[in-house]
């Protein structure tokens, strides 16, 4: 979704309301995040919210962005944040081969996620516990978190195109079209 | 409802504190993805030696790999041109650097009344818009970004002469972007064709 570098739009404050609102969207969407929420968005302080191309709404907090929304689609964190709090979202895992393709922007396939070195809900080793996810197949349209084998940071978060567990029968195909990576126009972008 | 969904917080797990490389931005274990490995790992080094030792071991590569050795290879030849292509445009981007001049032009608007316009600072990675603001602030005039004259570019139009103060505040400010050898200072009285050539 960011592939070019874009310089940001116009900086706007958010409303009290607004904010409440994005408060209430961000817990709604990942619940395990709200021990940290006045953490990550303290109830006192004042958003903004930058326009980026394409339709793309940025939240920031003191000029570090935290959460983009593409017009109303789901509120997502910002890779930033994922890095600072892994274990509140949903998580998969890529084999090495493929990072260096997610890392210039390609969209993940499936097979990066089924071989060996990937994890999905409820398989491999200690599938059963890092990336079980409660036990539950992740359902197309969800948020992950995307991470990578023999790393410990995440580097791609987006939408699910294909649910797990028929991406475990098919094992090819579109896996997550669109996201936020590491390296990315979103994650280059200065805000200051 | 308060029960479930906040959780004690006294197992509650702090938030991970991360090191962004200082060279590309990524985690340092990604580095070796952002084309600028060499750099990178002297930053590391120098700055955070112990986590340079864990992640440039040469054992790391061993034991996580699951790739095929043509795999392997390909990514390695991918690396190799990545790292090749950030070298190609580093060096492009200095010699332009080296080469591309700024001009701070006077031009006449009225009888005793003038605008300066400066030109090329693009080229040093700048952006037209922020500091055409901050001269705008600096001076307390108008200042704007407007299309050069001829339609290539664009250039900063700052209103009443303030060729001199510019040229200062451009070595103050921005003295590491921009080479003071670099600045041209051109009055131009009407006649065309006084500054340097486009």
């Amino acid at each position: 979704m960011f592939k070019k570098d874009f310089t940001a739009g116009s900086k706007s404050k958010v409303k009290s309301s607004a904010q409440r609102g994005i408060r209430q969207k961000v817990l709604d969407t990942y619940p395990l995040l709200t021990p940290y929420i006045d953490e990550i968005l303290p109830k006192k302080e004042q958003l903004d919210t930058i326009k980026i191309p394409d339709r793309v709404a940025l939240y920031s907090l003191h000029n570090r962005p935290l959460f983009w929304q593409h017009m109303d689609d789901a509120i997502m964190p910002h890779l930033s944040v994922v890095h600072k709090y892994p274990w509140c979202f949903s998580r998969v895992r890529i084999d090495r081969g493929a990072i260096r393709f997610v890392l210039s922007g390609a969209t993940l396939m499936v097979p990066g996620l089924t071989s060996p070195g990937g994890r999905l809900p409820g398989e491999g080793e200690d599938g059963g516990e890092e990336y079980g996810n409660g036990g539950r197949e992740l359902e197309a349209g969800e948020v992950v978190v995307v991470e990578a084998e023999g790393k410990e940071n995440a580097c791609m978060i987006g939408v699910l195109k294909m649910g797990t567990k028929e991406m475990k029968e098919k094992k090819k195909g579109v896996g997550i079209e669109n996201g936020h990576y590491l390296g990315d126009g979103l994650w280059k972008l200065d805000l200051s | 409802m308060a029960a479930t969904a906040s959780a004690p917080p006294a197992d509650l797990r702090p938030a991970k504190s991360i090191i962004y490389c200082g060279v590309c931005s990524l985690p340092p274990e990604y580095c070796e993805y952002g084309g600028t490995t060499k750099k990178c790992s002297d930053w590391l080094s120098t700055t955070h030696p112990a986590l340079h030792n864990t992640l440039y071991n040469t054992t790391d590569t061993a034991p996580l790999s699951t790739l095929t050795p043509s795999a392997l290879a390909r990514a390695e030849k991918d690396a190799q041109k990545k790292a090749a292509k950030a070298s190609a445009t580093e060096a492009k981007e200095t010699s332009r650097r080296l080469t591309s001049r700024v001009t701070i032009k006077r031009v006449e608007r009225n009888k005793r009344k003038y605008v300066t316009e400066v030109s090329g600072l693009e080229a040093f990675g700048l952006e037209l818009k922020k500091v055409a603001k901050e001269l705008g602030k600096k001076f307390a005039t108008g200042s704007s970004v407007t299309k050069a004259p001829g339609g290539l570019g664009e250039e900063i139009t700052v209103q009443g002469d303030v060729s001199e103060e510019i040229a200062e505040w451009l070595g103050e400010k921005y003295g590491e972007a921009v080479p003071e050898d670099n600045v041209d200072l051109v009055e131009d009285k009407k006649k065309k064709g006084a500054g340097a050539g486009p």
